[in-house]
């Protein structure tokens, strides 16, 4: 487990962190400006900070205190970063074994072969660079840092710089790092969507502190942790691929509770995890009859948040797990709405990403 | 061309090209080392390197050449010692060397100096996360990168060194064989009546040398950016 403990002061903003790191992949979530790059550059070393301790158990990268400090190429990294840096006097190849070379000899290593087939990247090894897709080159980052045989996997924004079909093509192939690879990976995002698809655990940010963290359920299910700002909000849910249905739906079980959404190829039974954003979820008092909506969850209210904007964050406990909505604050009232008040949640659509495998934490 | 150039004239051309050689090729790390300090190192007295640097391009060429006849001559604080070790400027092709290479030092840090400039640190980071210690980031990552700056740095400088005349005839004089390189060869046969037939052959030479070396470091320049730069 990575212990990390952070203070450094630049003109007009101050870091002061602490948080741990378990197996998996830890999102640091959070707006820019909120310190995340900051922490992922302290851990890597490239800068130093005023204060601080970074180890994992006797592993200890830095040790203000004891004045100890690795410099950046013992760390033992794998840092992919937004802008990808392959070298561009490199090929491919050449790109994925660079790390390799400073590695290690008794170092446990990434199989060439199996990292290459992972990403798919092999009909791209004798080319350079300059000759590949935004895509691609962020999958080559991905092998570089991998198969230098890594003790910790750092992603700073990895898909920011990639457009939409890029960034679907690109998630997936960190789910399998997540649940393929022992390694811990520290991962930084802006998005509360790769945040539900990706992450183990959530260390939500905000102006250089640490907000809330713990299991990403948990914490992307508190109301009043919205790092990037309300209308990203979403809750994550456990479920399970149930049935494909012939009219073109996939049905799930969350909890007991039947969702339905256009379908997938998921096998029947492996688990999936569903991001409902708060904001497509609507509330009503009593189960709605003669409603398009196919997806309706009973529950009740955990909490109701507001902070003065004419709208509410409320928080339900269903069979299914903990529940966003976002809805205005004068529905709120109209509904008579606090802890306790049962209610049906209409859920307007739901996304999957495949389950990892320690489950939704 | 041995026929068509006289021994005396021959002599000047293949001295002029040792001088240069030699002056490209020990300056050339030391340039590398300089101008990657000047472009990546914050340290006391580097706007005082940079000066001193960029002094010989600056100063009238005699005057640089007084300077090293006091420094290197023989009984100066450097040559002195250097001349108990057996090793003498004064008056010699390696005096005329050094003066060239001193000449030649600036264009040769400055062109190199750029090319790292161009080199994305972020790049360097890279190389660290990946394992590389300083040394071998600069060896695997940065060298590779500014290979066209270095070439270009060696090639103008090399020209250069081939054209200096006033530090090195200040410094080692102009002693046929020894230290008459082409300009102090074609300056010392327009002093004489009858000496401009080989004067012109000289100068002839020298233009000749000066657009082979652009059009080498044109070329050697392409070839090297299109292997770095990918595609």
């Amino acid at each position: 487990m990575l212990q990390v403990t952070l203070r450094h002061a630049f003109p007009g903003f101050a870091l002061d962190v602490r948080f741990e790191a378990p197996p998996g992949v830890t999102v640091l979530f959070g707006r820019s400006g909120s310190g995340k790059t900051t922490i992922v550059n302290a851990v890597a070393g490239l800068l130093r900070p005023d204060e601080g301790r970074i180890a994992a158990g006797d592993w200890i990268l830095l040790d203000t205190a004891r004045g100890r400090r690795l410099p950046t190429h013992r760390r033992r990294l794998g840092y992919i970063f937004q802008e990808g840096r392959l070298f561009p006097h490199l090929t491919v190849r050449q790109n994925l074994l660079f790390g390799r070379w400073f590695a290690p000899k008794d170092a446990p290593r990434e199989d060439m072969g199996h990292v290459v087939d992972l990403l798919g990247i092999g009909h791209l090894l004798d080319r350079r660079p300059g000759a590949l897709s935004g895509g691609e080159k962020q999958r080559v980052a991905i092998g570089r840092a991998l198969l230098s045989a890594p003790r910790l996997i750092l992603a700073d924004e990895p898909l920011a710089a990639l457009d939409e079909d890029r960034k679907a093509e690109i998630l997936p192939y960190f789910e399998r790092l997540r649940d393929e690879v022992s390694v811990p990976i520290l991962y930084v995002s802006h998005s509360a969507y790769e945040v539900a698809r990706l992450a183990t655990t959530v260390v939500a940010l905000k102006d250089g502190r640490v907000l809330r963290q713990g299991p990403a359920a948990q914490v992307l299910g508190d109301p009043s942790v919205t790092p990037a700002g309300a209308r990203e909000a979403g809750a994550v849910i456990a479920a399970r691929v149930v049935a494909h249905h012939a009219d073109g739906l996939t049905e799930l079980s969350a909890g007991g509770v039947p969702l339905f959404l256009p379908r997938t190829d998921l096998a029947p039974g492996s688990p999936v995890r569903v991001r409902i954003a708060a904001h497509d979820v609507l509330l009503a008092r009593t189960r709605p009859e003669g409603l398009s909506a196919l997806n309706i969850l009973p529950g009740t209210v955990h909490e109701v948040r507001s902070r003065g904007g004419p709208g509410a964050m409320v928080a339900l406990d269903t069979p299914a797990g903990r529940v966003l909505s976002r809805i205005t604050r004068r529905s709120a009232q109209a509904l008579g709405l606090e802890p306790g008040v049962a209610v049906h949640a209409v859920v307007k659509s739901v996304s999957v990403a495949p389950q990892d495998v320690g489950g939704p934490g | 061309m041995g026929d068509w150039l006289g021994p005396e004239e021959w002599q000047a051309v293949a001295l002029s090209l040792r001088v240069a050689f030699w002056a490209t090729l020990v300056s050339l790390p030391l340039g590398v080392f300089t101008a990657y300090a000047l472009a990546r190192w914050t340290f006391p007295g580097r706007q005082l390197l940079n000066g001193l640097v960029h002094l010989p391009l600056i100063l009238p060429p005699v005057v640089t050449g007084y300077l090293l006849l006091l420094t290197f001559g023989t009984r100066g604080p450097v040559g002195g010692p250097l001349a108990d070790l057996g090793i003498v400027f004064a008056f010699r092709w390696t005096g005329a060397a050094l003066a060239a290479g001193v000449m030649a030092f600036p264009l040769m840090v400055r062109a190199i100096r750029l090319s790292i400039e161009a080199v994305d640190p972020k790049l360097e980071q890279a190389g660290a996360t990946l394992g590389a210690s300083p040394l071998w980031v600069f060896l695997t990552v940065t060298l590779p990168m500014i290979l066209p700056g270095i070439v270009a740095g060696a090639i103008l400088a090399f020209a250069k060194a081939m054209g200096e005349f006033g530090a090195t005839i200040t410094f080692v004089s102009n002693i046929p064989g020894q230290t008459r390189t082409v300009p102090s060869a074609i300056y010392a046969f327009l002093q004489v009546p009858g000496g401009e037939g080989a004067a012109m052959r000289l100068v002839l030479v020298s233009v000749a040398v000066a657009m082979a070396a652009l059009l080498l470091s044109e070329v050697i320049g392409r070839r090297v950016a299109r292997r770095v730069g990918g595609g």
